[in-house]
């Protein structure tokens, strides 16, 4: 999502790294009241510059544990993380605009901590909701939007924050099976867009969610975790070319497929 | 860690976005439509009700009176307060007695304001502060600020700088607790968004902090202007003395030692009609705008 206008604020220009998140041996544990819990364990994980990966698991397994960890937000009990392209963006399964700015203020207060300048905010912030096809919804309050609307809000607020990575955590979870499949279609076209467009950066999205058609759908790699501890399970490669759609028949294939593996996963559990 | 290939099939051609227009109708959908209660309907679910109660209470106030419950020594006529009023209005005084408490109570509101705030951003951003005098701070909550009137009489003598020793006293807890509170309210996720931003340390506090605690500040600052009220109209009543000039307390005491009952309801009244019109002129509606403006009133 890389504009001239970002790379001049932050004076350089985008390098490419060997990959855009690299994970090693990351394991993490939380100590309760019942002693330590162990989350995840030894995720090692590389995710290529311009790349789509999602990653699957079921509830509890420890996807949104490891969006933080890569986001920063939390630090690994073991293991190490880079993101060599900067800070990556992160967006939450709860939509977390700020009520108290309306949608294009939330897109320009992304863009200030960044460090554009005031003049250059407020197009900026208009050419970005143009992109998530909400160009009449600048002077919106948060709570005038729809649900959808405000997962594009917040879409397009993490991509005003110009990082070469896009971590998002189940953020169509909460939306109706139309709507999802709308914004399915705008994710994927704004994410080629940034990868196609010559000169500028690229893009990477890791995109945790537990619906298996979801992952399919979007992405070029799918990981599976295991739960307790979450472990990488499998992984596929999905070689389905773009634009895909959630009802077509290989997408439907190859979910069967994931799906079985889950269950696998799950029963696993049952069995003691 | 096995990496399965699904083989590329040919993409089914025509599949090119036909979304834009489901998108559209979505949002049109989806849209929520504001719009704003017309005049007619305001007043009459919001001001006649109040209206109506007031007139009640002064309908069984003129009953009482006509039966004769009691002699007009305990309770005066309502015809009695109004000649009162009245006279203060024709001798012009009515609106010095009130302009002189409201002039204080509004500056040692402003003085509170100026202390609270940095006070319950101190308490509430630094541990070892809050842990020293935040429950201090909370008990001075529940201590009637009257009870500061004697000890503010001793340090200051009979002056304003102990009338407003008494409302900061009062006043300064519940305006810092307020901010102390709304700021531990602050959703951890609006703080976990911040910080992804780049929002952390002063910039954080500055775009992210004050501003999701803001409606439990101006909570805080409501009751704060109550507060000062209060203590205002307790130093009054107690320290009364010709150098401090005529306000509503002192009005009140005055009624009692000339045995003037019409002129204590009068002074009560005031008192009360006063405090409230401060509160629905200032403190509601920039609460009522805050609170609309992020959604958080519903509309009933
Ligand atoms: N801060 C924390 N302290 C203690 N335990 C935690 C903490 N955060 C997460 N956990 C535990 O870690 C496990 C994984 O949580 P996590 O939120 O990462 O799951 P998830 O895969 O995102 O689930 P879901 O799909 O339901 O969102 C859970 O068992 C949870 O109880
Ligand atoms: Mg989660």
């Amino acid at each position: 999502m890389a504009t001239t206008l970002a790379k001049a604020a932050e004076g350089t220009v985008a390098e490419q790294h060997a990959h855009a998140a690299r994970i090693e041996h990351v394991s993490k544990s939380f100590s309760g009241p019942a002693g330590s819990q162990l989350v995840l364990d030894d995720i090692s994980l590389d995710v290529a510059p311009g790349e789509f990966v999602t990653i699957l698991g079921a509830s509890g397994c420890g996807k949104s544990t490891l969006l933080n960890l890569v986001a920063g937000l939390d630090k690994p009990s073991a293991g190490s993380i880079e993101t060599p392209g900067g800070r990556p963006s992160l967006m939450f399964q709860e939509h977390a605009l700020f009520p108290w700015l309306t949608a294009g203020k939330n897109i320009e207060l992304a863009l200030r901590l960044r460090g554009v300048d005031k003049a250059e905010r407020r197009p900026e912030a208009e050419r970005l909701l143009e992109l998530v096809r909400l160009g009449g919804a600048y002077g919106k309050r948060v709570h005038e939007l729809s649900g959808g609307m405000r997962q594009r809000v917040a879409l397009a607020r993490a991509l005003a924050q110009d990082s070469q990575m896009l971590l998002m955590d189940e953020p169509f979870a909460a939306l109706d099976a139309i709507t999802r499949d709308v914004l399915h279609g705008e994710l994927t076209r704004i994410w080629e867009a940034a990868n196609t467009s010559g000169s500028a950066g690229n893009l990477s999205v890791l995109f945790v969610t537990h619906n298996v058609r979801e992952a399919v759908r979007l992405a070029q790699r799918v990981i599976l975790l295991s739960s307790r501890p979450g472990r990488i399970a499998k992984e596929w490669t999905v070689g389905i070319p773009q634009p895909r759609r959630i009802e077509d028949a290989d997408v439907a294939e190859l979910s069967l497929e994931i799906t079985e593996h889950l269950r696998g996963e799950i029963r696993r559990h049952g069995q003691h | 860690m096995a990496s399965t290939d699904t083989t590329p099939k040919v993409a089914a051609k025509g599949k090119t976005d036909d979304l834009a227009g489901l998108e559209a109708g979505l949002d049109a959908l989806d849209a929520i439509e504001t719009h704003r209660t017309p005049v007619r309907e305001v007043l009459v679910q919001k001001v006649l009700p109040p209206l109506l109660a007031v007139g009640l209470v002064l309908l069984v106030w003129q009953i009482l009176v006509a039966a004769e419950i009691t002699d007009e020594t305990k309770l005066p006529a309502l015809s009695a307060v109004w000649d009162s009023l009245a006279d203060m209005w024709n001798k012009g005084t009515l609106l010095e007695v009130i302009w002189t408490s409201v002039s204080r109570g509004l500056l040692g509101f402003l003085l509170a304001l100026a202390i609270g705030t940095p006070l319950g951003l101190i308490v509430a951003r630094v541990k070892f502060v809050r842990a020293a005098i935040g429950p201090i701070l909370q008990g001075l909550q529940s201590l009637p600020s009257v009870a500061w009137v004697p000890p503010a009489v001793l340090w200051f003598g009979l002056n304003d700088a102990m009338m407003y020793t008494v409302i900061l006293l009062g006043a300064v807890p519940s305006i810092a607790n307020g901010l102390v509170s709304g700021i531990d309210q602050v959703p951890p996720l609006f703080l976990r968004a911040g910080r992804t931003l780049g929002a952390t340390g002063l910039r954080g506090a500055r775009h992210i902090v004050m501003p999701a605690a803001l409606p439990g500040y101006l909570a805080g600052l409501k009751q704060g202007w109550a507060f000062s009220w209060r203590s205002l109209m307790a130093a009054e009543i107690i320290a009364s003395s010709p150098d401090l000039g005529l306000g509503l307390g002192q009005l009140l005491e005055n009624g009692r030692n000339n045995i003037d009952l019409p002129g204590v309801f009068l002074a009560i009244l005031l008192i009360l009609v006063v405090g409230i019109a401060i509160d629905l002129l200032i403190f509601s509606p920039v609460e009522r705008w805050v609170l609309r403006s992020r959604g958080l009133l519903v509309k009933s």
